[in-house]
């Protein structure tokens, strides 16, 4: 393959944003009718060299040249214009829209002022046909699935006339199934001499689909691959920059009384419809349930019912008998719940303030650290130290603004103020989503330490490898819905996976 | 080709925090030569009785201490508040309610001692201010309605309500004018130092600092009032009542700006008058950002702008140019201040392609 020219050829790119260098003067091929995935951790540089090649971002240093010409891509635009499409891990779909006006927002002006609606309808269904991207073209967007979603932005791609297809983590949001048929659709591109450019982070898709892999760390290139000529282990070894250690085994234990109880729970999401539809379930002392499911599914309405900051309008939690209110965080905290919210910078941290200002959110009014309205600063400061050294907070001191932390260690932050209490009751919502692999380790075994402890964990991920390495039982949730429950060890990948799509047996 | 791009920098060190401001006042006085050369002043001059008329004499010198006194009480209102995202304008309405109070109780509570009567017309007057503001914290938790607009709005009706008891139950008998009673002797703040106006609201100013920075630093409503200021998602999810600490914040926000309105009664008019305030709520607004919204900021950034209020009316006697000057400086200050701040969180980078 490496005889034929480059469809795309960047060289010593370089890349700053404020004092972080995303791309350290990396060069990078893509040759015709070839899937290259670019394969690193959340924060190595993938994303950022795409949408230099986009026209999305200016590069500060090095040269770009496609099908050999050098080219100045100053916008999204000039990229299309040169055959260069990219879909986003957050799609850009008008959502009031159909497919079809959807697909043809921008590209329609070669016809003059009026639209010519039935030979772009006729285009677009020649494309779908083609490639195996099934969508009404009528339909208007909201109404359709997330992976359905992803087709239309594909078809608005291979719309413009792209020969080049950039794609970033776009199993992220996918069931498997619907990464099946995405797979195939990719498969279909090349073959028709399309270049695909993969992003991902995940080992076996990228063996899966790729022809040739490029591992990126810290923005720099450290090794590129033939797939066929490599393995999960090495890629992984390559990619982390050092032995992944094995997983931490989980200890089988005899699980205690219930702890959590949430009953015929029906919860709206911002819409107004029904995101939750009367789930019900249990969880144990000494045991972690895993909820599995594609995102979207009403994971996130339930997490919020049960952290007290969404009101729902039926059903009931209780800790321990005790039921709860709506709309109390604050008592949350006093039944021992720690909370590990799923968007970490809006819901879970104080990003302006200091790492000690976020350390005592829950408790700055316990006896502890506070007296008349009064707080305790020199005991403040002692905890704040002590959380710090034991959860191995990687800061300067208490005194750091938490906005300066890496991914890994805001995690932590919430960790450790959300465990120091002890609680009874863990809810682990997507915890280590966007963490590189060693934050994703220390999390894990903190969520086994913590079970071993005797606390109830509720695990809700996308991540099924997640899922699997930390559940005692899995429920799997659709469409607001449990769709099935297996303990782990009588539970298939297989299964899970058709629950996730929304297939009942 | 060479191309300018903004970019986020960096968060700047501490110190960054104390020289931007003094920066920004510098670049302010070097700006304001254009007003001055366009009103025909000569330039060495004017800056010359700028601030000699403000700093120069033993009189002056405590002229500015008066004017500062006002200028601090709602420079730490607007601060206070803007510290929890409460975007209190309303400073000028709050004054205004704390003035009313302070009269009211200065004419018609005969035969106290000062001692007495003084800290129940502060009080009251706190009170006042602070119950004018909690109504749009209110509209904002409850009813989800725009600050910013209702705070603002809130100042015409509390100016048009003095204005109906000035030419009603609170006007002086047998006056046409919209010019209320002298208040009792009882009632006035006692002079400090003689042969000056400087009376017991600037001591009180700079108490009222030291309490702000005192609630800031070491209270649990000061950390809340930060947590809900920067993430109210947050403080919330955290188990902060947040509708609470937002009215908590807007009582002590207007008893502040209401306390300012107490010192222009009680230790300067000794009347209530339609002009009591020359705007000294909107120029909090200026001082608390030029302050960083910081207490001890917010005090010398007060200082700053009683320089300039003091200061012009002497270059004006002496050069011809307009007091107006003063206006347009603040104007200035506050644009140049906000353009620092821009530049604190950005910076320009320059790349060549």
């Amino acid at each position: 393959m490496e005889e034929k020219t480059p469809v795309v050829e960047m060289r010593s790119i370089r890349k700053e944003f404020l004092d972080v260098v995303a791309n350290k003067d990396i060069d990078f091929k893509l040759y015709p009718g070839e899937v290259c995935a670019l394969l690193g951790e959340n924060g190595a540089g993938k994303t950022t060299l795409m949408n230099i090649l986009f026209g999305y971002y200016a590069n500060d240093g090095g040269e770009i040249f496609i099908r050999g010409e050098k080219v100045e891509l100053s916008s999204p635009k000039d990229a299309i214009l040169k055959g260069i499409g990219m879909i986003h891990q957050h799609f850009t779909l008008v959502p009031s829209q159909t497919v079809l006006e959807n697909i043809i927002i921008g590209a329609e002006s070669e016809k003059g002022f009026f639209l010519d609606l039935n030979r772009a309808r006729e285009r677009v269904l020649e494309l779908e046909d083609r490639f195996g991207l099934k969508v009404d073209p009528d339909a208007k967007v909201w109404t359709l699935s997330v992976g359905e979603q992803q087709r239309v932005e594909i078809l608005k791609a291979l719309y413009r006339e792209v020969d080049i297809l950039i794609m970033d983590e776009p199993t992220a949001v996918l069931a498997p199934k619907e990464v099946e048929d995405l797979f195939s659709t990719l498969k279909s591109l090349v073959a028709s001499g399309k270049s695909i450019v993969f992003i991902s982070h995940k080992l076996h898709e990228v063996i899966e689909i790729s022809d040739r892999i490029v591992v990126l760390r810290n923005g720099e290139v450290v090794a590129e691959r033939k797939t066929k000529d490599t393995n999960t282990k090495e890629l992984a070894n390559l990619m982390v920059g050092r032995e992944v250690l094995e997983r931490l085994k989980k200890k089988k234990a005899k699980v205690g009384e219930p702890v959590l109880r949430v009953e015929g729970l029906t919860v709206l999401n911002d819409k107004g419809l029904e995101a939750v539809k009367g789930i019900s379930l249990t969880v144990h002392e000494r045991e972690v349930v895993g909820i599995a499911g594609v995102s979207g599914n009403g994971q996130t309405e339930l997490v919020e019912a049960i952290f007290g900051i969404r009101d729902y309008v039926s059903g009931t939690i209780s800790v321990r008998e005790r039921s709860l209110k709506m709309g109390k965080p604050a008592e949350r905290v006093e039944v021992g719940i720690g909370r590990i919210p799923e968007d970490r910078i809006e819901t879970g941290l104080l990003m302006d303030l200091t790492i000690k200002e976020n350390l005592i959110l829950e408790n700055h009014t316990s006896p502890e650290f506070s007296r008349n309205g009064l707080l305790n600063h020199a005991r403040i400061n002692d905890f704040s130290d002590r959380l710090i050294r034991e959860f191995s907070i990687k800061a300067s001191g208490r005194e750091t603004i938490t906005k300066s932390l890496s991914g890994g260690n805001l995690q932590k932050v919430i960790l450790a103020r959300e465990l120091s209490g002890k609680p009874g009751v863990i809810i682990a919502s997507q915890p280590t989503r966007g963490l590189d692999v060693g934050a994703m380790e220390y999390i894990h075994n903190k969520i086994l330490e913590e079970k071993d402890r005797g606390a109830a964990v509720l695990l809700i991920s996308e991540d099924l490898d997640e899922i699997f390495d930390l559940s005692d039982r899995i429920i799997v949730m659709y469409e607001g819905r449990l769709m099935g429950e297996a303990s782990a060890e009588s539970a298939s990948r297989e299964k899970i996976g058709l629950w996730m799509s929304g297939v009942a047996k | 080709m060479i191309s300018f791009r903004i970019v986020k920098r960096a968060p700047l060190p501490n110190w960054a925090k104390v020289v931007i401001p003094i920066i920004a006042i510098l670049v302010t006085l070097i700006l304001s030569a254009i007003p001055i050369l366009i009103a025909r002043g000569n330039l060495w001059k004017s800056y010359y009785y700028l601030f000699y008329g403000a700093l120069g004499t033993r009189f002056n010198l405590l002229e500015t201490f008066v004017k500062a006194s006002p200028l601090t009480f709602t420079g730490l209102a607007v601060a206070f508040a803007f510290r929890a995202k409460f975007w209190n304008i309303g400073a000028e309405g709050q004054l205004l309610a704390g003035a009313i109070v302070a009269t009211w109780i200065g004419i018609s509570f005969n035969g106290f001692s000062p001692f007495v009567l003084i800290p129940i017309i502060l009080i009251a007057g706190f009170i006042a201010g602070g119950i004018w503001a909690s109504i749009p914290a209110l509209l904002k938790t409850k009813l989800r309605a725009d600050d910013v607009v209702t705070t603002l709005l809130l100042n015409y009706v509390m100016i048009h309500f003095m204005g109906t008891l000035l030419f009603g139950p609170l006007q002086q008998p047998g006056s046409s004018w919209p010019r209320s009673p002298e208040i009792v002797e009882a009632a006035k703040y006692p002079i400090l130092l003689a042969r000056s106006r400087f009376h017991l609201g600037i001591p009180l100013a700079l108490l009222a600092v030291i309490a702000v920075w005192f609630i800031n630093k070491k209270t649990v409503l000061g950390y809340q009032t930060k947590a809900v200021g920067v993430n109210i998602r947050a403080a919330h999810f955290g188990g902060i009542n947040t509708t609470s600490v937002i009215v908590k914040t807007a009582l002590i926000s207007g008893g502040l700006a209401g306390l300012a309105g107490v010192g222009e009664v009680c230790g300067i008019q000794y009347h209530l008058l339609m002009d009591l305030s020359p705007g000294y709520g909107y120029s909090g607004i200026v001082i608390a950002m030029l302050g960083n919204l910081h207490p001890v900021g917010v005090f010398f950034a007060a200082l700053f702008f009683s320089v300039i209020i003091v200061g012009a009316q002497s270059m004006s006697r002496m050069t011809g140019v307009p007091t107006y000057i003063a206006e347009v400086i603040q104007g200035l200050a506050l644009i140049v201040m906000l353009i620092a701040i821009l530049f604190t969180e950005f910076k320009i980078k320059v790349v060549r392609k």
